[in-house]
This record gives C-alpha cells, sequence and structure tokens, in this order.
C-alpha cells in the first residue's frame, strides 16, 4: 500500500508539473512550420539570427514540400512550406495563399572518381535519358559528346531520387518535361512520381548523402547543399545553348525575366527560362498560410519573421548562393498580406509597409 | 461457525472482502484492457485501410503502382521487399542461430556459457536504430565494394539464379536489408534454440552419447527432433520480428517501389514504406494506402506471431510432463 | 574412409561451424559496438549534454533530445508498469488456467513482438488526429503500449516464482486475499518485477519507429508536453541521413549514448535478477 501511494503521488506530481508547464512554454513564443527541404539551411541560419534578435523561436521541420502542404491544409503548423506552388483552385479549395521566399537552383550531383566540381558537362535531353534508364554507363555516347575532354570510366549509373513528396522533384521534373517530350509523356511533373529506375533518398539531405556514398551515382540537389557538402555539381546546357555552371550570377539571370505581377497567386516556374546565362533549373520556393488565421497573434508574429527575412535576410541568403526576392515583388508580396490574411472578424492582420 | 463476532469485526471482515473483490475487478479489467488494446489496434487500422480498398478491391495488393499525385497506389513492392528481405533474414539468421544454439548447449565450457550467453543476448538489445546506422555507414559500403561485385560477377553469370545477381552493385537494396535483418534476427532465434534445447531430457541425451554418437549426431538425431516443435516455433518468432522491423531496414533497402528480380536492386518494405512516407501522406486516399499497408503488415505478422506462439506453448506442455 | 572416419569428419565440420558461428555473432557485436565508439567519441563533449540541436553548420548538442527521450521514457514506463503489474497480478493470481487468462497471454505474448510502427501508426489515429497536432503526449502513449506487455510478462513470471507456502502462511494469519498479494507476493518478487522493468525501459530508450509520427520532433528546447518533442532516437534518424558532418556526429554520438545506456540496463537488470535468486 505504501508503495502504490508513493507512485501515485509522484505520478500526481508530474501531471501538475506538465500542466502548468504547458502555459508557460507557450508564452516562450514559438512558431512552427514545415515542408521543403530546399531552403532548409537559408531559414534555418534566419531561423537562427531571428531568435538571437527578438527570442522567438523558429520551428522548422524540413519534411519535404508534400509534408508541409500536408501539414498546413491539416492546420497542425502555423506555415507551411513548398517549392511546388499551389495553382490558384487549389489555393481556394483549402483556403490557403501562398508567397514567393527565396529563390535558388537545382544543380545535377555526380560522384565520378577523378572528376571535379564543374567539370562535368551534361544537357537536359541526356539527363532525362539517364532517369529514364535508358543512358546506363557514364561513358556512354551522349555523354561523351558532351565533354570530350573529359575520361568518363566504364561505370553503372545510379540514379537518385527524391523518395519523398518533394518540391524540387517538381522543379527538376518540370525541367525534364520541358526538355523530353518522351520524358513528359512516360513520367510528367509532380513532386511524387513513379520514378524508371534508381534509389529514393528522403529530402535533399537524403539524396546529397547517397550521392556522395554511392560510387557512380547522379542525383539533384539544391545549389547549397552541393555547396555546403563540396559535392561535384555538373553544369548544364541551357535553352540558349550555352553552358552554365550554377552559381549566383546564373540562378539570378534565370530570375531576372519573371513576371510576377502577372501570375495571380505568385503561381510562376521558373524552369528553361531564355538568357544566355540562365540556369536551366531554377524556381523559387513558397509559403503557405491559412487565408483566415484563427490565432491572429501567431499569425502576426509568422507574417513579422518573414517580413524581417526580406529585409534583413538578403545577404545570408547570397552567402549561400541563393537568390533574393527582388523589392517590386516585396512590395507585391506585402500587398497580398493585407488583402489575402485577416482574422476571424475580417480583419486584415497586416498593415501594409 | 460457532464463534459470534463482534459487530465492528464484522464490518471488517465485510469491508475487506469488498476490497478483495474490488481488487480483483480492477486486475481482471486491466487484463480485459489488453484484449481490447488489440482489438482497438485492429479495428483503427481496418478503418483507416477501408477507403483504399474500397477503391481498389483485391487488385491493391498485387497493383506495383506508387502514384501519389495520380493517387494510384499498390501495395505488391512494398509486401514484395518486406517478403523477400524476411527470407534472406531467414536464410543467414537460422544457420547461425543454430550453430550458436549448439556451441552453448553442447561445446562451450560451463564457465563461459553464462558469459557468452549474455553477450549474444545483448545483440538482441542493441535497438534498430543503431543497426540501421551501422548497415548504412559500415555494412553497405563494404557490400558494395567487396562482396557485391564479387557476387554479380561469379554468381551473376549463371544461367538461371545469375538473375538474382544482376544489375550494378549499388551497396543499398534488397540484399543488404536482408542482411542486417538477419543479424538482428540471430540472437531472439539463437535464445528462443537455447531455452528449447535446454528442455531436453538429459537421459535421452546421455543414452545417445551413450551407444557412442558423435556431438553432431546427437544434435541432429536427438535434440532436434525432440525440439521439434519449439525450434519452428522460436524461428516463426524471429520471422515476425524480420517482417515488422522499421529502422534498420529504412536506411539500407533504397526506398524504390519496384520490383526487380535481381536483389542488388533497391525495393521498399511495408515498414519502410510507412516510416518515409507518413508524415507527409497529403490527401485521404495516400493516407489510406498507407493505413492499409499498416494493416497488411500487421495481419501478416499478427498469423507468424500466434502460429509461432501456439508451437512453443505445445513444447512448453511437452516438456512439463 | 571408415565409416567412423567420416562420422567423426562430419562432426568435426559441423562443430567447427557452430564455433565460426558463435564467432560470427560475437564478431557482429564488437563491430557495431566499436564502431559506435569510434564514431561516438569525438562528439563526447559537456556541450552535448547541455546544447540544443543546431541547424547545420553550426555547433550543438543533443540537449533537447535527451530531455525528450528522458522525460516520455519515463512516462511511459509511469504509466505503463502500473497497467502491466496489474494485468499481470490478475494472470498470476487470480486466472490462473481460465479462458480468459490464456487468451490475454496469448495476445499479450503477440502484442510484445508486435511492429512497434504499427502501435505507433494507431497512437497517431488516435491521439494525433483528433487533437490536429503531434505531442510527448502521444509519444509517451505509444511508448507506454509497448511497455505494457514486457512488464505484464515479467509480473506474471516472477509472481508464480514466489512460493505457495508464503501465500500460505499470509492467509493463516487472517489475511485477506489482496493484502496477501500487496504486502506479501509483491514485496517477494519487487526484485524481479524491478529487472522487468528495467527491461522495458531499455527496451523504449531505442525505439525510433512509434515516434515518427507521434512526438515528431523539435529543434529547440521544448518542455511543453503538448506539442512535438525532440528525442534521440529521431534526432538520430534526421541527423544520419543528412549530408553534413557535424549532424553526422551527433547522430553517432546520440547512438553511443543511447546503446551504452540500454547495455548498461540489460546488465544490470541481469545482475539484478541472478541476485535476487540467489537471495530469495
Amino acid at each position: 500500500m505504501q508503495a502504490r501511494s508513493n507512485v501515485s503521488s509522484w505520478l500526481g506530481a508530474i501531471v501538475i508539473a506538465s500542466v502548468s508547464a504547458a502555459p508557460i512554454a507557450a508564452q516562450a513564443a514559438e512558431i512552427s512550420g514545415a515542408g521543403a527541404t530546399f531552403p532548409y539551411p537559408i531559414y534555418a541560419k534566419w531561423a537562427d539570427a531571428y531568435k538571437t534578435k527578438t527570442g522567438i523561436s523558429l520551428n522548422y521541420q524540413s519534411i519535404g514540400s508534400g509534408g508541409g502542404i500536408k501539414q498546413i491544409i491539416s492546420k497542425t503548423v502555423d506555415f507551411g512550406a513548398s517549392d511546388m506552388p499551389l495553382k490558384p483552385e487549389e489555393l481556394d479549395k483549402n483556403g490557403l495563399t501562398q508567397w514567393p521566399m527565396i529563390m535558388g537552383g537545382v544543380v545535377p550531383v555526380v560522384n565520378i572518381q577523378g572528376i571535379a566540381p564543374g567539370q562535368l558537362a551534361l544537357d537536359g535531353p541526356s539527363l532525362a535519358e539517364i532517369y529514364l534508364g535508358k543512358i546506363a554507363k557514364w561513358n556512354d555516347a551522349a555523354i561523351a559528346k558532351l565533354n570530350p575532354n573529359v575520361k568518363l570510366p566504364d561505370m553503372a549509373i545510379a540514379p537518385i531520387y527524391r523518395s519523398d513528396g518533394s518540391g524540387t522533384t517538381f522543379i527538376f521534373t518540370d525541367y525534364l518535361s520541358k526538355v523530353s517530350p518522351e520524358w513528359k509523356d512516360k513520367v510528367g511533373e509532380n513532386t511524387s512520381i513513379e520514378w524508371p529506375t534508381g534509389i529514393g533518398g528522403k529530402g535533399n539531405e537524403g539524396v546529397a548523402a547517397l550521392s556522395s556514398r554511392t560510387a557512380g551515382a547522379i542525383g539533384y540537389v539544391e545549389y547549397a547543399y552541393a555547396l555546403q557538402n563540396k559535392l561535384t555539381y555538373a553544369k548544364l546546357v541551357n535553352k540558349e545553348g550555352a553552358t552554365v555552371a550554377p552559381e549566383s550570377k546564373s540562378f539570378q539571370a534565370a530570375a531576372a525575366n519573371a513576371d510576377w505581377q502577372k501570375a495571380p497567386g505568385f503561381y510562376l516556374l521558373l524552369t528553361d527560362q531564355a538568357g544566355k546565362e540562365s540556369w536551366p533549373i531554377t524556381g523559387a520556393s513558397f509559403i503557405l498560410v491559412h487565408k483566415v488565421q484563427e490565432k491572429p497573434d501567431t499569425g502576426k508574429q509568422v507574417l513579422d519573421f518573414f517580413a524581417w527575412a526580406y529585409a534583413n535576410g538578403g545577404k545570408m541568403a547570397e552567402e549561400l548562393a541563393y537568390v533574393p526576392m527582388p523589392g517590386r515583388v516585396v512590395k507585391l508580396v506585402d500587398a497580398s498580406w493585407t488583402a489575402n490574411i485577416k482574422d476571424p472578424d475580417g480583419k486584415p492582420i497586416w498593415a501594409s509597409r | 461457525m460457532g464463534v459470534s463476532l463482534s459487530v465492528p469485526t464484522r464490518r471488517r471482515i465485510d469491508r475487506q472482502r469488498l476490497l478483495d473483490a474490488a481488487f480483483r475487478a480492477t486486475t481482471q479489467s486491466f487484463a480485459l484492457g489488453v484484449l481490447v488494446l488489440l482489438g482497438g489496434i485492429m479495428v483503427a487500422l481496418a478503418a483507416g485501410a477501408l477507403p483504399v480498398f474500397r477503391k481498389f478491391g483485391w487488385g491493391f495488393l498485387t497493383s506495383e503502382a506508387w502514384n501519389p499525385v495520380k493517387e494510384n497506389f499498390g501495395a505488391w513492392p512494398a509486401i514484395y521487399g518486406t517478403l523477400m528481405t524476411s527470407l534472406i533474414a531467414m536464410l543467414i539468421g537460422i544457420p547461425l542461430a543454430l550453430g550458436i544454439a549448439v556451441f552453448l548447449t553442447e561445446l562451450c565450457p560451463p564457465i563461459m556459457r553464462r558469459p557468452i550467453g549474455t553477450l549474444i543476448e545483448l545483440l538482441a538489445a542493441i535497438p534498430s536504430i543503431i543497426y540501421g546506422i551501422w548497415g548504412l555507414f559500415v555494412l553497405a559500403p563494404f557490400l558494395q565494394l567487396t562482396v557485391q561485385p564479387a557476387l554479380v560477377s561469379t554468381l551473376g553469370e549463371l544461367p538461371i539464379i545469375g538473375a538474382l545477381f544482376a544489375g550494378p552493385p549499388l551497396g543499398l537494396g534488397v540484399l543488404t536489408a536482408g542482411v542486417i535483418l538477419g543479424f538482428m534476427v540471430l540472437p531472439f532465434i539463437a535464445s528462443v534454440m537455447r531455452d528449447v534445447f535446454a528442455t531436453v531430457p538429459p537421459m535421452l541425451r546421455e543414452s545417445a552419447y551413450g551407444v557412442g554418437a558423435t556431438t553432431a549426431e546427437v544434435v541432429r538425431h536427438i535434440v532436434l527432433p525432440y525440439t521439434r516443435v519449439g525450434v519452428i516455433g522460436g524461428i516463426m518468432l524471429g520471422l515476425g520480428r524480420a517482417l515488422g522491423e522499421t529502422m534498420a531496414v529504412t536506411f539500407v533497402i533504397g526506398n524504390a517501389h519496384r520490383v526487380k528480380t535481381s536483389l542488388l536492386a533497391p525495393g521498399t518494405t511495408i515498414s519502410a514504406t510507412l516510416a518515409n512516407e507518413f508524415t507527409e501522406a497529403v490527401g485521404d486516399l495516400y493516407t489510406s494506402a498507407l493505413f492499409a499497408l499498416g494493416f497488411i503488415l500487421f495481419v501478416i505478422t499478427f498469423i507468424v506471431l500466434a502460429a509461432a506462439k501456439l508451437m512453443l506453448l505445445r513444447l512448453e506442455q511437452r516438456a512439463a510432463k | 574412409m571408415t565409416l567412423y572416419g567420416r562420422r567423426r569428419a562430419n562432426n568435426a565440420l559441423y562443430l567447427a561451424l557452430s564455433w565460426m558461428a558463435t564467432g560470427i555473432g560475437l564478431a557482429i557485436l564488437f563491430l557495431i559496438l566499436w564502431t559506435l565508439v569510434r564514431n561516438g567519441i569525438p562528439a563526447l563533449r559537456f556541450g552535448l549534454f547541455v546544447e540544443n540541436t543546431p541547424p547545420p553548420g553550426s555547433r550543438g548538442g543533443l540537449g533537447n533530445a535527451i530531455y525528450g527521450s528522458v522525460v516520455m521514457t519515463a512516462i511511459a514506463t509511469l504509466v505503463g508498469t502500473p497497467v502491466g503489474v496489474l494485468t499481470g497480478t490478475y494472470l498470476a493470481e487470480f486466472g490462473g488456467a481460465s479462458r480468459v487468462a490464456s487468451a490475454v497471454r496469448f495476445i499479450n505474448d503477440v502484442l510484445l513482438s508486435a511492429p512497434s510502427i504499427i502501435i505507433g501508426l494507431f497512437v497517431y489515429g488516435l491521439l494525433v488526429v483528433p487533437l490536429h497536432h503531434f505531442s510527448a503526449w502521444a509519444g509517451s502513449v505509444a511508448l507506454a503500449i509497448i511497455v505494457v506487455p514486457v512488464v505484464v510478462r515479467t509480473t506474471e513470471d516472477m509472481l508464480r516464482l514466489v512460493p505457495a507456502t508464503l501465500r500460505e502462511a499470509a492467509v493463516a494469519l487472517g489475511a485477506p486475499q489482496w493484502k496477501v498479494i500487496v504486502l506479501v507476493t509483491y514485496r517477494a518478487a519487487l526484485q524481479g518485477m524491478l529487472t522487468g522493468v528495467m527491461l522495458a525501459v531499455a527496451r523504449i530508450a531505442g525505439e525510433t519507429a512509434p515516434l515518427l509520427f507521434t512526438s515528431l520532433n523539435n529543434q529547440f528546447w521544448s518542455v511543453n508536453m503538448n506539442a512535438p518533442m525532440a528525442n534521440l532516437p529521431v534526432v538520430i534518424f534526421q541527423f544520419a541521413l543528412s549530408p553534413y558532418a557535424d549532424w553526422q556526429e551527433l547522430a553517432w554520438g546520440g547512438a553511443m549514448l543511447i546503446t551504452l545506456t540500454i547495455l548498461l540496463l540489460n546488465i544490470l537488470a541481469r545482475a539484478l535478477a541472478s541476485w535476487s535468486n540467489h537471495t530469495s
């Protein structure tokens, strides 16, 4: 009997302690988000700097664009992040609004002994054929033709793709669909597709890890991942026939011609853009929030963070070779916040700056 | 009962009887709670799985599609991967477990029996995620660089079974996952076998030795036939664990929703699919497809584990005689 | 070769294979432990325990993950142990060989080996979906469901081991049945039951799958049980699969911590069990 009453009093103490800790924890402000792994490196950097400045924590779970969309629709997080923008009909159906937060490039990375970063060149059609499984070895004629001065080994190609629902996959396959009719026909573009061949990795992190670990691998990752992990990236031949390397310059060239004003719901894709210096696989990463904010204070905190990131995060973004959104787009986004995001009584929670 | 009890004493006795009944009722309800829990799990899984079965019917079990966007799902690659990796795990784990059980019961000097037995059981205590990262960082590269190319160039050249070892050596895949699983279930099967071997009456063993049988012959002709039911029970217990194992497999299976003949190819299992895709399944049908996979896994493991339990029970009853 | 020679050669072969099998088993154990220690030691520093999980590229530790694991393991044990003990008591003291008791024993053993990811799925449907958020409570419940069958099994076995004479002596002194069980039998079997609890703790300390969709993960320090909470296994899962060297180092450090804790608990539980065997 003694043992039983001791246990129950301990239990009671813990229950009371946890229950009373909950409201205290809630006051230490925390905004939660989940989604794309594409922008995760820069969001993590911003969150760290923001917490030092304001004490507000941003808990971002990088689980893939598919996960981000799911979590925001089921309201388990304050905002979702996705590299695949939702179409205006989908936004309306779920009561969401979206805006582009940051832009970056998706680069192919390879793991071939003796080949240095930026040494190998590929083009759209050959990339599609590799992922279709039609080009199976590195010394295939099609690859050799693009790389006359590189010694390619007689090694099997191991294509690595995203096993999770991924906006990076969407950007990559959107590009492949544009440059290869066979790809568009057989596979198509989306966050999750039926890959004809290869190994699946979870998140940009997983693809980067698998690519660096598997001999003969080719994968596609957001450029910051290639930079941070010193992966061997490849050059691509763009729409104009010029061979470009992935870097801030080529991403910005691709982004320069984007006409955000004409895009309803900011739905705009930046793959295979014109321009001699443009990187063919560029894309933007979007943030999704509900139009009606049931917790207006949290909603305002989310917008405060992103406004701060727009104003102060540009330099950090460029260090990681992301492309910050141009000022005129930021103004459009700001206006959309006031127009679209309201509290349950219909009052906008954001005053335009 | 000629004793007349005072009222307070009678009241105390009645109170104790009440407490007795209350205690018994409490323990009984908790025990029934275990049954309710199992029932609850089955109902929850079945309810979650219903939509996808309603849409695809039994075809869901044989379809190889897995397209979350077009909402076309099929369980076959996951089921195939689960069965295949478990099969490989059994092929590796059973002989090793048998060897270890024979060693511990027949060959080992008695002083070393406890320490070595404990060490083998520590293998069982290592969490599966550790097996997973060990597999990813140590075993997979090792297999990719040594064993797999050797398999491809030797067994891969043979006419029929060559197809099992075709394709580029990637390190990750069905074979690697099966090997890791084999290492994981090995201690479970070994400890059941060891316990079951110990139930053989010493007289039986000694009479065999008495007529001049070698140790191997005693094991093969006396111990194994006697403990046959228990050994099979232990094997099926190991199989049940292998079928449901998640973390060890997720790291090394390659996450490909495809069925290929080659063991070197990447694939997926039910639990690996769940671990990888559950948090991001958008759409009710996708979530339902995952619940359906969970339901199928639960049914498979339930059948295997129930059969194993029955067999072990029978052996225990026999040993008690 | 004579028949006898063949038999001896056969015997030698099979016994050699047995030695080899044991060697392989032990080699795997040591290989794994060696890999853990070699990769985990570089991560061992004081900061590992007090700093929180960092974004890639920054220094950090596993403080919030360790806290989350400890809290959820503790709550799961506190919730699961009474349930398991009471059920085991029923099976040992009241149920006997009745149909209900046999069924409960059978189902309990099945639950003991059931895939833990299924448990996670079940708790997701029960506690995450209706409440619209992940929580450490859901994670604790999932772990508690795994604790229960282990404790039931060991409690029943240990209670059965208590000699009938002890019980009979108590009854002869006039104790009601519940007092016999609680004050006499429990005390006699206490060490064994504690062993069972320690084994259960060792089991759930390393479980990842049930936490994947119940408590999720949290990169910051959080004591809010109603929200996602960091925990070691999921952090290891995430960090090990990443390409960042500092994250991988933390993953190995966490893996080493978990494994050493679990192995220690197992060895202690075994020592406790054999000590109680010698004293009882």
